[in-house]
């Protein structure tokens, strides 16, 4: 992997402090690496768990909770913004005993400053009736390929199983929401009309005689509502895929996302992140997010760029 | 086609998911192969109750709509 390969956190630089009388040695390179926060309270840093997709075993999560309560000061945790365990008033001298601790229970400390962030996800096809994706297990892959690789500024990246976009992925550098291709069979179809009230979007309406439907594919999202409530299953599954958006953010000056592709399939995932970071390395600028790139040089080059990557999905046009 | 019915459950004016709730709790009480029947009112219940139907594993037999109704009738599986 070409491109993480190229980002290796400097070297290691062990600072010895002093506490209760003993040398301790603090890792500051763990707190430039992220994830420990400082907080207005002298000495007392928040500390930011990797949690992809929110997700955490029982088992875990009580380990965790044995460990937050033996660090934090104030024996409180918060749940980040983006689906991670915060625990807060950490002692920085703590921080080498905290982090083997973790490690001891197989759990990481997260990130923060110019680099890939841990993905959020929502609950996806494994439980949700409305998913499409397995966006937890995409979460999980991309966490563990991608993560902590440098960038010129943040990056987030974001899986919503289906068009409701819970994980709101056009508020990320780079999201991906589930979307399933609806084809209907005509011998199969009682034209009950069932679909045409179960889609939201307008997409089908019914023929006034026979009450079958009159699919119009400007209109659909692909949320698969028509397929769910087929009663007879003339309604089925063209092909599963992700919408990939690019370059959203939120906070002080919030960018919606541009809709690049659809249709991506999940094994392409992984390459779509990794060209898209190639694009945003390549045409960025220290301290600039992605979708300020894509403003400044266009979105076309990144569209143009992306064209062998997005090859078996559809490229939304409009550029 | 004209499908036997075991049990009739009138959902009109019955909100979401209670609908539901009541046409599950219902098909709960029958044998496997039997069929119920159900009215519910067009839009949202109709958006939701079949797909939850589905979900839950048993077979839409039959779809007739009436006025503001749907009438459903419903295999147990």
């Amino acid at each position: 992997m070409s491109i993480t390969d190229h980002f290796i956190e400097d070297k290691v630089t062990r600072i010895p402090v002093k506490k209760e009388g003993q040398d301790v040695k603090v890792d500051f390179n763990e707190l430039k690496s992220g994830g420990f926060i400082k907080q207005r309270q002298k000495d007392l840093f928040t500390v930011r768990l990797r949690c992809p997709g929110g997700r955490l075993t029982t088992k875990k999560l009580i380990e965790l909770a044995r460990i937050a309560d033996k660090y934090s000061k104030k024996g409180v945790v918060h749940l980040s913004f983006r689906q991670s365990l915060e625990i807060l008033y950490v002692d920085y001298r703590d921080f080498d005993a905290l982090v083997a601790d973790l490690r001891n229970v197989g759990h990481k400390v997260a990130s923060c400053g110019p680099r890939v962030r841990v993905p959020i996800a929502c609950g996806g096809c494994e439980y949700n009736p409305n998913g499409l994706t397995d966006t937890q297990k995409m979460a999980e892959m991309v966490d563990e390929k991608f993560f902590g690789t440098s960038t010129y500024h943040k990056f987030k990246m974001s899986f919503s199983g289906c068009p409701i976009d819970c994980a709101r992925t056009r508020e990320a550098d780079l999201g991906f929401q589930g979307v399933v291709e609806p084809a209907w069979d005509e011998d199969t179809c009682t034209g009950c009309t069932i679909c045409s009230r179960a889609c939201k979007e307008g997409a089908i309406v019914s023929h006034p005689e026979t009450g079958k439907p009159i699919y119009d594919p400007a209109k659909c999202i692909y949320c698969g509502d028509c397929i769910r409530a087929c009663p007879t299953e003339s309604w089925k599954a063209e092909r599963y895929g992700h919408f990939v958006r690019v370059g959203g953010k939120h906070g002080r000056h919030p960018r919606e996302a541009n809709d690049a592709a659809v249709f991506i399939p999940d094994e392409k995932v992984s390459n779509v992140i990794e060209k898209t970071l190639e694009w945003y390395k390549i045409n960025g600028k220290k301290g600039e997010r992605i979708g300020t790139t894509i403003d400044r040089i266009g979105l076309k080059s990144y569209i143009e760029f992306m064209k062998n990557t997005f090859s078996d999905a559809t490229i939304i046009t409009g550029v | 086609m004209d499908i036997k019915i075991d049990k009739s459950l009138d959902l009109r004016n019955v909100l979401c998911p209670i609908n539901f709730v009541k046409t599950k709790l219902a098909l709960e009480t029958m044998e496997k192969g039997q069929v119920l029947e159900v009215i519910i009112d067009d839009g949202e219940p109709i958006q939701n109750v079949p797909k939850s139907v589905k979900e839950e594993g048993h077979k839409i037999v039959e779809v007739k709509k009436e006025d503001n109704h749907f009438r459903l009738k419903i295999e147990r599986r």
